[in-house]
C-alpha cells in the first residue's frame, strides 16, 4: 500500500474570536486520487486548500502533504516546498500580467532551479498539450478566461507535482471553457496525477472526482466514494 | 536568466509607467540633494575653500621704492618658510572719482563730513599693477568682464559698493580709467588692477607708491605663525622697507562674520531639500512595492522564498532608481553652477562648482534610500501570510479592521454630502487608503511649508534691508557742500523751515524732512562718529525701532547696535559728545535698526553746539498716485530762487539681496517641484491599483468628467490638510532661520522684521497646499478620465 499523499489529524483554523474556518478536520488521500471538497460558501473549502499549500497554517492540528509536514514549514520552507510537490491552480488565474505566457509557465520551473533547456522543452510540451502553444509570447491580457485558466494549469504542472491543488477552477469561466477545464482535469487524473478541487460545482465534482467530501461550517459532514462520469 | 530575474526584468519593462515615476522621483530627489548638499558644503567654510583655490597670500606686504629694490624684494622669496611668494607688483594708493552709468551704485552717495569731501570721491584705493590675473599667489578670479588689457583699463574687486562696468574712475590730476571688469580676492590683496605699465600715469600728486609682496607660508594657521613668517621676510630686506603687511588671518575672520549672516538661510534651504528628497522617494518606494503585495503573493505561492521576493522587489526598485540618480546628478550638477555662483557672492567667496565626493555620497546615499525603502516594504509584505498577500487589492488597505470601517464611515458621509457623487466618491477615497493618502499629505505639507518659509524670508530680507537703507524717500534734494556749511564764517544757507514750508505745501507732499550730518568725538573712540540732526520727522523713511521709542524733544537721541556697542551704553543712558570741541549731551531714548555707527537726534538738539549746522538734504514722500518726476520739476520750479534742484530718488536693491532672493525662488520652485511630483506619483500609483474599479464605475456611465472631478476631490481635502499643516511649519522655520540669521550677523532685529506674515499672505499661503495637489493631480486625472474600459475591466 502506497503513502498517502495527504494527511491532516484533528486540523482546526481560527481567525480571531468568530467561529472557526475549520474544525476538527481530519483526512488521507491516496496518490492517484482526485477528490472534490464541496460546500457552500464559507465553509472553509479554500482554507483547506491554503492548508494543504502551506500558504496558511492551522491553528490545531498536523498537515502532512507529499510525506512533508506541512504545517511547521517556515515561509523559505514553505515556498521551496510548493514550488517542488504542489501545483496551485486559482480561481482568478493569478497570472502575473507583465511576463509572456512562457515566462509565466516556466516561472516556477525556474524557481525551482531546473535547467533552462529542460524547463522550456517541459513549458513548450505542456502548452501543446493544453492547445495553447500559439499564445507563448502573449501576454495573459490578450487571452480569454478559458485559455488563462490553460495557462494557469500548465505552470501548476511543470514540476510535475505530486499534488494538484485547484480552487474554483471553473469559478470565473463560461461554461464553454468550465467544460474544457472539467475535460482537462479528468484526463489529467487518468493519467496517474492526484487532485484536490475544491468547487461548489457538483457537475465538476461528479465529473472529475473520484471522491467527494462535504464541509459545513467547517465541519467534514460527509465523505463518499464516487465514480467519475 | 533565473525566474526571479525574469520577473525583475519584466517588471522594469512592462510596468513604464511605475518605472518612470520611480526614475522622475529619484532624479528629482538627487537634484535635490546634490544642491543642498552642496550649498551645505559651500556653507561649512566659503572663506577657507575659496582661500585654498586662489592659493591665497598669508602675507600681504606693501614696501617703499625708495628704501627696496625689485631685485631684492624679489630675493624674498626665498626667506625661511616661506613655499611659494608672488611680485614684487607696483601699486600705488590714491582716490578715484566715478562718473558714468550707475556710478555710485545708483544710490544717493552721501559725501564724508568735512569741507574736502565731495559728493562722487571715493574712499583711497590700493592699485596694483598686475599682468593678469593668474601667478603662484592670490589667483584672482574674474566675476565680470575681463582683466585689463590697455593703459586706460582697470579692473575694480568685488566689494560692498559695486562699481559696474563702464563706469569711468578718474585720479585727480591724472588720466581716466574704464572699469572693465570685477575681480575677487579672497586675500584682498587690492582694491583695484591695472597693467603694470599703467601704474607710472596713476602716480600722481598725494598719491603713495610702493611694491606688493605676496607670500604663502609652511606653517600659517596661527597669528604667530604668520608673524614669524613676517619677521622672517623682513628680516630679508632692509630696515623701515615694509610700509605696511597684512595678515590672512586677519581677512579671514571678517568675511567669515559677512558671511555668517547667510549660513543659516542657506542650511535651511540645504536641509529642507535634503529632506524632502528623502521623504518622497520613500514614500513613492513604498507605495509601490506596497501595490505590489498580490504579486508578491502569487510569486510565493508558485515557490519563491520571502527572501528570493525581497531581492526581486530592490532589484526592481534600483533598476530605474539607478538611472534617475544619474540623470539628477548631472542636472544638479548643472543647477548648481548658477546657485553656486550666487551663494559664493553670498559668502564673499569664489564661484565654486560641486564637491567631487557630494556628486557621488548623494546618488549613492539617494539609492541606498530606495534599496532600504524597497528591502523594507516587501520584507513586509514577504512575511504576510502568502494567502493574506494573495487577496490584497481586491478591498482596501491591507490593514483591514478599523481602517475599513473608517473608509467605510466616510463613504456613507460622502453620499450625504450635497455634492455630486463622484466628488463625493473622490473625497471619501484618502480615508480607504489611509497610509497613501498619509504620505500625499507630508508632501504637500513639506510642499507648503518650503513656499511659507520662502516668502517669509523675502519678507524679512526686504524689511531688513529698507531699514538698513532707511531709503524710502520719492523725491530729494540734494545741496552741494560747498553750500552746506558746518560751523565758521560763510552764509548760512536756505532757512530750512522755509524749505520744508515750501514743500508741505506742494501738491503731491505726503510727508518730508531735513536731514544734516556732522562729526563727533566721544571719549574712548579712536574715530568720531556721524551724528544724524533731523528737521522735521524722518520716521517713515525706513528707520525701525529695536527698543524704547523715536526722540522726541531737543536733548534725546536713538543710537543703533553699533554705536551703543562702541560707547558701552544702554537705552535709558546719557552720552556726552564733543560737536566742533562743544560738549552735547544726548539721552538715548531708543535702539534703532542701523548698520553703521551713527546716532539720530533732532536738529534743535546739535544747534547750541554748531548754530550754523544745515540739512545738506532734504527727502520727501509722496502720496499715492503721485508722479515723482513730475513733483520733482514742479518743486524745482518753486525753489529756482534757493538755487535748489529736486530729483526723484533712485532706489536699488542690494545686489547681495537680490542674489538672495533668487537663491530662495530657484530653491522654493525645486521644492515645490518635488513635492507636486511626489504627489503625482502616488496618484498615479493609487490609480494603477484602482484601475478595474474606475473601468466598473465608467461602465456603469460615469463621464471622462465626472471620472476627473473625483480624482481631483480625492486630493483636494488633503491638499487643504497639507496646507494647514505646511504653513505653522514653515512660519515656524522662519522664526527659527530669521533670528538666527541676525544674531550670527551679530544684529539685533525688531520683531516687525520676523512678524513678516499677515492676511493678505496668510490666505493665499493656506491655499499653496490645495495648489500643489492639484499641480499633481491633473495628469493622474485625465489619464483616469481616459482609461479604456473594455480592457480594464479585464484586469485581474
Amino acid at each position: 500500500m502506497t503513502d498517502p499523499v495527504i494527511e491532516l489529524h484533528g486540523v482546526s483554523r481560527r481567525y480571531g474570536d468568530g467561529p472557526p474556518a475549520l474544525h476538527d478536520v481530519s483526512l488521507t488521500v491516496a496518490a492517484g486520487e482526485a477528490l472534490a471538497v464541496l460546500g457552500p460558501s464559507g465553509s472553509g473549502k479554500s482554507t483547506l486548500l491554503n492548508l494543504l499549500a502551506g500558504l496558511d497554517r492551522p491553528s490545531e492540528g498536523t498537515v502532512h502533504v507529499a510525506g512533508t509536514r506541512v504545517d511547521t514549514l517556515g515561509e523559505a520552507a514553505s515556498a521551496r516546498f510548493r514550488r517542488t510537490y504542489v501545483g496551485l491552480v486559482f480561481q482568478f488565474f493569478n497570472l502575473l500580467d507583465d511576463l509572456t505566457v512562457l515566462d509565466n509557465v516556466l516561472l516556477p520551473a525556474q524557481l525551482a532551479g531546473v535547467r533552462g533547456g529542460a524547463a522550456r522543452q517541459r513549458a513548450a510540451q505542456l502548452l501543446g498539450t493544453l492547445g495553447i502553444a500559439r499564445h507563448a509570447d502573449a501576454y495573459p491580457g490578450r487571452l480569454s478566461g478559458g485559455e488563462r485558466q490553460r495557462v494557469a494549469v500548465a505552470r501548476a504542472l511543470v514540476n510535475r507535482p505530486a499534488l494538484l491543488l485547484a480552487d474554483e477552477p471553473t469559478g470565473a469561466l463560461d461554461s464553454a471553457a468550465g467544460e474544457d477545464v472539467r475535460r482537462l482535469l479528468g484526463e489529467l487524473h487518468a493519467s496517474g496525477q492526484t487532485i484536490v478541487l475544491v468547487t461548489h460545482d457538483e457537475h465538476l465534482a461528479r465529473a472529475c472526482a473520484t471522491r467527494t467530501i462535504r464541509l459545513a461550517d467547517g465541519h467534514l459532514t460527509t465523505d463518499t466514494a464516487g465514480v467519475r462520469r | 536568466m533565473s525566474g526571479l530575474g525574469r520577473v525583475i526584468r519584466s517588471g522594469v519593462r512592462r510596468r513604464r509607467v511605475q518605472t518612470v515615476v520611480i526614475g522622475l522621483v529619484s532624479a528629482a530627489a538627487v537634484t535635490a540633494s546634490v544642491l543642498g548638499a552642496g550649498l551645505l558644503v559651500a556653507s561649512w567654510s566659503p572663506f577657507d575653500a575659496g582661500f585654498a583655490a586662489q592659493h591665497g597670500a598669508h602675507l600681504s606686504v606693501m614696501a617703499d621704492p625708495q628704501l627696496v629694490t625689485e631685485a631684492r624684494l624679489a630675493a624674498s622669496k626665498t626667506a625661511p618658510g616661506v613655499t611659494v611668494a608672488a611680485g614684487p607688483y607696483p601699486a600705488v594708493t590714491l582716490s578715484f572719482t566715478s562718473t558714468g552709468p550707475d556710478a555710485g551704485n545708483g544710490r544717493v552717495v552721501r559725501p564724508a563730513p568735512g569741507p574736502e569731501a565731495g559728493p562722487m570721491r571715493l574712499p583711497p584705493r590700493t592699485v596694483v599693477g598686475r599682468g593678469g590675473p593668474g601667478g603662484d599667489v592670490d589667483r584672482v578670479d574674474l566675476v565680470e568682464g575681463r582683466w585689463p588689457t590697455g593703459p586706460d583699463e582697470i579692473a575694480v574687486a568685488q566689494g560692498a559698493v559695486r562699481i559696474p562696468l563702464g563706469v569711468r574712475l578718474e585720479a585727480p590730476g591724472g588720466p581716466a580709467l574704464t572699469v572693465v571688469g570685477v575681480a575677487l580676492s579672497m586675500s584682498d590683496t587690492a582694491s583695484a588692477w591695472v597693467l603694470p605699465s599703467a601704474l607710472d600715469a596713476l602716480t600722481v600728486p598725494g598719491a603713495t607708491r610702493g611694491y606688493q609682496m605676496l607670500y604663502r607660508f609652511a606653517a600659517a594657521g596661527t597669528a604667530a605663525e604668520v608673524d614669524a613668517g613676517r619677521a622672517a621676510v623682513a628680516a630679508t630686506l632692509p630696515p623701515d622697507a615694509v610700509t605696511g603687511a597684512r595678515s590672512w588671518l586677519d581677512v579671514r575672520q571678517r568675511a567669515v562674520a559677512d558671511a555668517a549672516v547667510f549660513v543659516p538661510f542657506l542650511v535651511a534651504f540645504a536641509i529642507l531639500g535634503l529632506v524632502m528628497a528623502v521623504l518622497i522617494v520613500g514614500t513613492v518606494i513604498a507605495g509601490a512595492v506596497t501595490a505590489a503585495t498580490r504579486r508578491i503573493g502569487v510569486l510565493k505561492a508558485l515557490g519563491a522564498t520571502p527572501a528570493g521576493v525581497v531581492r526581486a522587489f530592490v532589484a526592481q526598485a534600483l533598476v530605474p532608481s539607478a538611472v534617475g540618480a544619474i540623470v539628477g546628478t548631472v542636472a544638479g550638477n548643472l543647477l548648481a553652477l548658477p546657485v553656486l555662483a550666487e551663494t559664493g557672492q553670498l559668502y564673499g567667496s569664489v564661484s565654486t562648482t560641486i564637491a567631487w565626493w557630494v556628486t557621488l555620497a548623494v546618488p549613492a546615499g539617494i539609492l541606498a534610500v530606495v534599496a532600504v525603502t524597497a528591502w523594507a516594504a516587501s520584507l513586509r509584505a514577504a512575511r504576510l501570510r502568502t494567502v493574506d498577500a494573495l487577496t490584497v487589492g481586491r478591498g482596501g488597505d491591507t490593514t483591514g479592521g478599523r481602517s475599513a470601517a473608517l473608509a467605510h464611515a466616510a463613504g456613507r458621509l460622502a453620499a450625504r454630502l450635497p455634492v455630486s457623487r463622484p466628488v463625493g466618491l473622490g473625497a471619501a477615497r484618502p480615508f480607504a487608503r489611509p497610509v497613501r493618502a498619509a504620505a500625499i499629505l507630508l508632501a504637500i505639507a513639506a510642499g507648503t511649508a518650503s513656499v511659507t518659509f520662502a516668502l517669509g524670508l523675502g519678507g524679512s530680507l526686504i524689511r531688513i534691508q529698507t531699514a538698513v537703507e532707511q531709503n524710502t524717500a520719492d523725491v530729494v534734494i540734494e545741496i552741494p557742500p560747498d553750500e552746506t556749511p558746518t560751523a565758521g564764517a560763510g552764509s548760512l544757507g536756505p532757512d530750512p523751515a522755509a524749505i520744508l514750508a515750501t514743500i508741505a505745501a506742494q501738491d503731491g507732499t505726503r510727508a518730508a524732512y531735513g536731514l544734516a550730518q556732522a562729526p563727533a568725538a566721544v571719549a574712548g573712540l579712536a574715530d568720531p562718529v556721524g551724528v544724524n540732526a533731523f528737521t522735521g520727522d524722518p520716521t517713515w523713511d525706513g528707520f525701525e525701532m529695536v527698543s524704547g521709542r523715536w526722540f522726541a524733544g531737543p536733548g534725546e537721541a536713538v543710537a543703533g547696535q553699533e554705536f551703543l556697542g562702541a560707547v558701552g551704553a544702554r537705552v535709558g543712558d546719557t552720552v556726552t559728545v564733543q560737536a566742533d570741541g562743544t560738549p552735547v549731551r544726548l539721552r538715548i531714548v531708543g535702539e534703532v535698526f542701523d548698520s553703521g555707527a551713527a546716532v539720530f537726534t533732532g536738529a534743535d538738539t546739535l544747534a547750541p553746539a554748531l548754530p550754523r549746522l544745515r540739512p545738506h538734504e532734504y527727502r520727501i514722500a509722496l502720496t499715492d498716485g503721485t508722479d515723482a518726476g513730475d513733483y520733482a520739476q514742479r518743486l524745482t520750479s518753486t525753489l529756482e530762487p534757493q538755487g535748489l534742484t529736486a530729483d526723484p530718488n533712485r532706489t536699488q536693491l542690494d545686489p547681495l539681496l537680490l542674489v538672495v532672493q533668487g537663491l530662495t525662488a530657484t530653491l522654493t520652485l525645486l521644492l515645490v517641484a518635488v513635492a507636486a511630483l511626489g504627489v503625482f506619483n502616488m496618484l498615479v500609483l493609487d490609480l494603477r491599483d484602482r484601475v478595474h474599479d474606475l473601468a466598473v464605475h465608467k461602465a456603469l456611465g460615469m463621464t471622462p468628467r465626472q471620472t476627473v472631478a473625483m480624482v481631483v476631490a480625492s486630493v483636494t481635502g488633503v491638499g487643504l490638510v497639507g496646507g494647514l499643516i505646511g504653513l505653522p511649519v514653515g512660519m515656524a522655520v522662519q522664526h527659527l532661520v530669521v533670528p538666527a540669521m541676525a544674531a550670527n550677523g551679530g544684529l539685533h532685529l525688531p520683531d516687525s522684521f520676523v512678524d513678516v506674515y499677515g492676511p493678505a499672505t496668510l490666505v493665499p499661503l493656506t491655499l499653496g497646499g490645495l495648489v500643489i495637489a492639484l499641480l499633481g493631480a491633473l495628469l493622474p486625472a485625465g489619464w483616469a478620465a481616459r482609461t479604456r474600459t473594455a480592457v480594464a475591466l479585464r484586469t485581474e
